[in-house]
Order: structure tokens, then C-alpha cells, then sequence
């Protein structure tokens, strides 16, 4: 409720201007600035949300007023929910300002559902933010709950007790909804429990109606995690929290191990690999790594996150220390066993699949490549240079333009056209290019290719070949009528 | 009795089997042969510099070599060689005869990065041939760096070429270096084959020399160009082996 107003006061704990005058933050609706967020201190000075500010400004003179920024406060709900990865994998954002945790299966990790909310309210606490929560059987109950009845666990099948007592207001329906319930007398969810469901479908539909329902335990709403969950994972938690990078890789291994298991059960590899590091006080560091083929080595997989760490443009600040580390197969493919390798051709492909690998988890795996045919006569595009680890068996053939016994018709080095002016003189071929004058000793053209029509319209080219008196071969070519390009070069 | 016989006989057909490959390759040019002492020597550092605006002829040199000594090449090249000098080119490839599906493109931001994956690729025993693409004398190629690959090479058995732009020769530890330059083919119809004017300016087992050689795109192999270009006479300098002994 108060996360814009914490994320500024956080942005300024860092610096001195945290003042002791009260904050709020302004957006104009409907034409007038109305305060959309308040912080304690001009909370308790009777200042809340929806208040023109104006109105604001006459009670408490000294007000500090902030324009909303609604984009950064999603970015730092999302920075809190990727935190909040650390006791669920289920997270849901709730938005504005919520988080929705499925904690089913996690709880006893932390002794209890009590001691769990406890620890995440007393964690984000720490972290600056005011925070409210609550446990409850479904998503709608434990909302309404935490805005109401902070720190409320409410015991499985126990949620409509709970619920019962908390204002309409908490349902969060819509303001006509709730407006006619209150008109009508029905203050607390409980006296709404209390009437016939179909007078409400009636009047405001059947999703009213479901929401009332989940509220009192009796129907489900599914909450969809923001990140899909990977159907390999391991992880470990640190009571004291680790810092040091040989650390870290010890940790990736040995989970690496753990995962490796896993996927050996059902036959299947990792092709791409996450590292969570959780830090102690704030945030979370992912880094991932892909594999150009189903991988289950520990050691593999612990030189690649190696690689990786050691190329990383801004490093893995550990601050205060990491208290958790994950690793997950985010995609996994079925690998055939390794029954030893004496053909000794598999081995060789591997090994050079494992350089490939370790190369591209370095440099990036645009940057490691291989050559495929492509299906085009235009020189430039005759061929593509595709990331190696991702390189299918190409489908076409390669085919030469040259035939046997002839000299190559297509240059070792292309470069991206450069213009060259042409001199003629007594049936002398000379032409300048980047500063040198070449004389042609011998001259072969043209070569017709004409542009792809269909996909983009360009003049059509004639490609000489031309060899100089120092022996240089270049590649020459003239656009329809009119000038002339250097386009490659012979070896 | 004869089932072991049987077993020794099958067991040295695996040992003969498993017998490293010729150490050095023949180049198929008889006269650079002989100089080599048979060919170029596997798992080795090799240097081929190209004379200047003798770039593309330097590396179609260096393809052929990685080409006679066979299996995956593994080719490191700047980002800024590729500006001033062209993009390698797999139809090129193509045309001078070498399968483009056997090369492996490795494209690099910076000389660390290009001596970095070096080191990583000479690890590699799988690879064939390694080629390094360095533009200009940079400080970072020290003796040490070269020495590091010629370790690494001897160690791996991957023969590593480094392929230099822009550069004069100095200090190296190069089992051999090659200066590379475009000779002018041949006078027949048939013009524009690939002929290179080759000079062995530094070979640790043997005498220098100097050729005009010309790459076969068809049988994948160096020989003597039968053009009417200039041939000119190995220099005459005696081998340092000579000169020692």
C-alpha cells in the first residue's frame, strides 16, 4: 500500500535528504491532483489516498508531494516477487501493490505458515517497505485478509470464520457493487454470505458471486506464477550467507550433481541452465547458459556458469552474501544414454560441442558460428552463418558455381560493397579503390545476377572478375548502368 | 594357442589403427616438401603473415594449409578484421575446394578475446586446424602469448596458424613462418586460380625458401604454378641446422 512512498524513502535512505517532513505522492484524476499514496507519518496526520491535494496542503502545510511513477513502482514489485522466488516458486503479482505467494508444499520449509509470513514480513520490513500480510486457503480470502487483518493466519477450512467479519470493501468489487451493498445494509462479507447467491448474479454477475465464494474458502481461483516452472530443479540455502565466487561454483556443481540425477531418471539432458543466487539482503541474480546438446555433466555444467561469470560485463555483487542458490533445467530434451565412446568420432563431436559451448557462454552464441547453404543466388546471402549450438543439419546441399578445373568464380573475402571509380583509357581498365590505383591486367564479366524481385526491388548486377598486375583477384561488379563496387576479393 | 594369436593379431590391427597420424603433412608442392622435411609439421605453431593488401591471398594460404592437414577448422577472427578486410565467405571456401561445413566461425570483439579462445580451442585435441586472426602488432601478442600457443598446440596436437594482418615479422617461436603475397596467374584462358608467392622466411628444421605456388581446388593440394609467372629461385641460404653442425 505504501510501496511508492517506501520506494522513494529507500532511494533516499542512501543520501541525507530523507527528511522528517510527511510524503505523498500525487497524480492528476479527473483533472485535480489527488493523492495516490501516503506514508506513515502523513497517514497518521489523517492524510489518505483519494484526497485532492490541495485539500492536503491546508492540513499539513509542510508537505512533500511526489508525482506517481507508476512504471518504476511495477519494476520494484516485480524486483520484490523475484525475491519472493526464494520461499515459493509460485509468485503472482497482484497489482498495484500485492503479491500473491501459493505456499502449499513450501510452508514446512519454514516451520509453519506462522513462522513463514512472519519471516517474509520481518524480511521486507527490513528492507524498507511497510508491509501487510496474511496466509489463507485461497488467493481472494488471504488478500482480503491482509489488507484487514495483517499477520491473520486463517487454519485451513477455517477461511469463511475469518473472512466473515471483514468490511465489503474487501472483496474488492467493483465501487458500484460495493456502494449498493452498503446502501442495502449488508456491511461485513458476512452479511452478504447470508443472502441467496442468485439475487446477486442477478443484479451483478456471476464473477461477483465466484469472488464472494473464494473469499469464504468454497471456490478456487488458480493463481498463474509470473515465471514458468522448470521441471528440473535443486537448490540450496546457506544459514550463513556465502560470498565467495569458488564458493558459488562448488554450489552450481553440486546442484549440478542433484539435477543430474533427476534427469537421468527420466533419460533427459539440460539445454539451457539457470542459476538463482538469492542475495541475503536484496534482489536476486539470475545467469543463464545453454548447452548446444542435452547435458548432464556436473563438471560440464560448472565450467560453463565458470565461463560465464568470469564474462560478465557487470559481476555478480554478492553484497551481504547469497542465502540461496537454485539451479534449474529450463529446457531439457531427451539424451541417449553415453554407453562409452569407441567410435571415436562421437567422442571428437563432443568435444567440440563442449568447446562450442564454453566459447559461446563466453563470447555469446551469436558470436560462435557455422555455415549453412542458403537457397539464393545473391552472393552476400548465398550462405548464412547460424549460432553453431543451435545449427540444425541444413537441408540444402552446397553447390559450387565453379566447375572442375576452373578458377573460383566466388571470393574468399566479401566485403560489404565499397564504391570504386572507374578510369578508362585506351582500352586500359584502371580503378581507384580505397586510395590505391589498380591497373586490370585481365578482365572476366559480366556475370548477370539479377536482385530478388519479389523481395526487394535493386538493380540488377554485373560481376567482373579482375586480376591486377600484382596479382590481386577482386570482384568487381557495375548497378544496372551506373557505378561501380569492389565486392569481394579472391584468394 | 590360436585364439590367442587371433586375439594378438586383431589387438595390433586396433594398435595400428591407433597410431598417431603422419606427423608432418605434405603440401604436394615437391620442392616446399623437401625444404619441410616432408611437410608441415602437425600440432605445431605456424605463422603466415600477409604482405600488404595481401589479406585475402594470406588467408586462402592459410585455408589451404588447414585444408592439407584436414579434420574441423576452427577459424578466431576480430570484428574489425572483417570491416577493413572482408567477411570470410563459405561459397570461398566452397569454391577453393574445402567443405564450408567443417569450418567453425569464431568471432571476436578484441585480441584478448582472440588469444583467450585460442588458448580454450588448443585444448580441443578434436579440432584440425586452429586459425587466429590478429589485425596489427598488438602488445598483447608477446613472446609468452606465443609461446602459450605453441604449448598448446604441441600439447593438443591441433595445428594452430596464425594468421597476421598488418604486421612485419618479428620474434615468434613458429615451427615455421610464411610470408604471403597474390602472384599473378596463370596467361591461359583458364585465369584466376588461386596462386600465391609464398616465401618460408623462417623454418626451425630446415632452410628457407621462396615459391610460386598455386592451391588446386580440385585435388585440394599445393603445387608448382605452371603459369608464366616469374618464378623465382629459392634464396640460396644455407639451413641454420647446416650452419650449427
Amino acid at each position: 500500500m505504501r510501496l511508492p512512498t517506501d520506494r522513494l524513502q529507500r532511494r533516499w535512505s542512501h543520501k541525507a535528504v530523507a527528511g522528517t517532513a510527511p510524503l505523498v505522492i500525487v497524480a492528476k484524476i479527473d483533472n485535480a491532483m489527488r493523492l495516490t499514496a501516503v506514508d506513515r507519518k502523513a497517514a497518521s496526520l489523517g492524510l489518505c489516498a483519494g484526497q485532492p491535494l490541495a485539500n492536503a496542503r491546508a492540513m499539513v502545510p509542510a508537505l512533500k508531494a511526489m508525482a506517481a511513477n507508476e512504471p518504476a513502482d511495477r519494476k520494484l514489485l516485480e524486483h520484490i516477487a523475484d525475491w519472493c522466488d526464494g520461499f515459493t516458486p509460485f509468485v503472482a503479482l497482484d497489482p498495484p501493490h500485492g503479491l500473491l505467494l501459493d505456499i502449499t508444499g513450501a510452508s514446512h520449509l519454514f516451520d509453519g505458515e506462522e513462522k513463514m509470513l512472519d519471516r517474509i514480513r520481518a524480511d521486507l520490513k527490513r528492507q524498507g517497505f511497510a508491509v501487510t500480510g496474511a496466509v489463507a486457503g485461497t488467493a481472494t480470502a488471504a488478500r482480503a485478509l491482509a489488507h484487514y487483518r495483517d499477520g491473520t493466519v486463517a487454519l485451513p477450512g477455517a477461511d469463511s470464520g475469518t473472512v466473515a467479519p471483514l468490511p465489503v470493501e474487501a472483496l474488492d468489487l467493483d465501487p458500484v457493487a460495493t456502494h449498493a451493498f452498503r446502501r442495502a445494509g449488508l456491511k461485513t462479507i458476512g452479511q452478504v454470505a447470508s443472502r441467496k447467491r442468485a439475487e446477486f448474479t442477478a443484479r451483478f454477475g456471476a464473477a461477483m458471486v465466484f469472488t464472494l465464494d473464494a473469499a469464504l474458502g468454497g471456490a478456487e481461483a488458480p493463481i498463474s506464477p509470473r515465471l514458468p516452472l522448470p521441471d528440473y530443479r535443486a537448490e540450496r540455502r546457506f544459514a550463513e550467507p556465502v560470498v565467495v565466487q569458488d564458493v558459488l561454483l562448488s554450489t552450481v556443481k553440486l546442484l549440478a550433481g542433484r539435477l543430474a540425477k533427476l534427469l537421468e531418471e527420466r533419460g533427459e539432458g539440460a539445454r539451457c541452465l539457470q542459476a538463482a543466487f538469492f542475495r541475503a539482503d536484496d534482489g536476486v541474480r539470475r545467469i543463464a547458459v545453454e548447452t548446444g546438446a542435452p547435458t548432464r555433466d556436473p563438471a560440464i555444467i560448472e565450467r560453463l556458469f565458470r565461463e560465464k561469470l568470469a564474462a560478465l560485463a557487470d559481476p555478480v555483487d554478492p553484497g551481504f552474501g547469497f542465502d540461496l542458490i537454485r539451479l534449474e533445467a529450463a529446457r531439457a530434451e531427451p539424451c541417449r544414454a553415453e554407453a562409452g565412446g569407441f567410435t571415436t568420432g562421437e567422442k571428437e563431436k563432443k568435444d567440440i560441442r563442449f568447446l562450442v559451448d564454453r566459447l559461446a557462454a563466453r563470447f555469446g552464441s551469436h558470436r560462435v558460428l557455422k555455415f549453412q547453404p542458403n537457397d539464393t543466388h545473391i552472393p552476400e546471402s548465398a550462405f548464412v552463418a547460424v549460432p553453431a549450438q543451435y545449427a540444425q543439419i541444413p537441408a540444402l546441399e552446397w553447390e559450387s558455381t565453379r566447375r572442375k578445373k576452373e578458377a573460383p568464380r566466388r571470393p574468399l573475402r566479401l566485403l560489404s560493397p565499397e564504391p570504386v571509380s572507374l578510369l578508362r583509357s585506351d582500352g586500359e581498365m584502371r580503378f581507384r579503390w580505397r586510395n590505391a590505383l589498380h591497373v586490370a591486367r585481365r578482365v572476366e564479366g559480366p556475370e548477370r545476377i539479377a536482385m530478388e524481385w519479389w523481395r526487394a526491388p535493386a538493380p540488377t548486377r554485373d560481376y567482373f572478375r579482375v586480376e591486377d598486375e600484382e596479382g590481386h583477384r577482386f570482384w568487381l561488379y557495375r548497378e544496372g548502368a551506373g557505378s561501380w563496387f569492389l565486392h569481394g576479393i579472391f584468394a | 594357442m590360436s585364439a590367442t594369436r587371433e586375439k594378438i593379431a586383431f589387438l595390433r590391427a586396433v594398435l595400428a589403427q591407433a597410431e598417431p597420424p603422419e606427423i608432418r603433412v605434405p603440401l604436394g608442392h615437391p620442392a616446399a616438401d623437401a625444404c619441410l622435411n616432408g611437410g608441415l609439421k602437425r600440432g605445431a605453431l605456424h605463422e603466415v603473415f600477409a604482405g600488404a593488401t595481401h589479406e585475402a591471398s594470406a588467408s586462402g594460404f592459410a585455408a589451404g594449409l588447414a585444408a592439407r592437414v584436414g579434420g574441423p577448422l576452427f577459424w578466431i577472427r576480430q570484428d574489425y578484421a572483417a570491416l577493413e578486410h572482408g567477411e570470410l565467405a563459405a561459397t570461398g571456401f566452397l569454391e577453393l575446394g574445402i567443405d564450408p561445413s567443417r569450418l567453425l566461425l569464431l568471432r571476436v570483439p578484441d585480441v584478448a578475446g582472440a588469444l583467450r579462445a585460442a588458448c580454450d580451442a588448443l585444448t580441443c585435441g578434436a579440432l584440425g586446424t586452429l586459425v587466429i586472426e590478429i589485425v596489427g602488432a598488438p602488445k598483447l601478442l608477446d613472446l609468452v602469448a606465443h609461446r602459450r600457443l605453441a604449448l598448446g598446440a604441441a600439447e593438443s596436437g591441433v595445428t594452430a596458424l596464425l594468421l597476421r594482418f598488418g604486421a612485419e615479422p618479428d620474434i615468434g617461436v613458429a615451427e615455421t613462418r610464411w610470408i604471403v603475397r597474390a602472384a599473378p596467374s596463370g596467361e591461359d584462358g583458364n585465369w584466376g586460380r588461386p596462386v600465391f608467392a609464398a616465401e618460408l622466411a623462417r623454418n626451425r628444421h630446415g632452410p628457407p625458401g621462396q615459391w610460386v605456388m598455386e592451391w588446386s581446388c580440385d585435388d585440394g593440394e599445393f603445387r608448382p604454378a605452371d603459369s608464366g609467372a616469374v618464378v623465382r629461385a629459392p634464396a640460396d641460404r644455407p639451413s641454420p641446422a647446416a650452419m650449427v653442425a
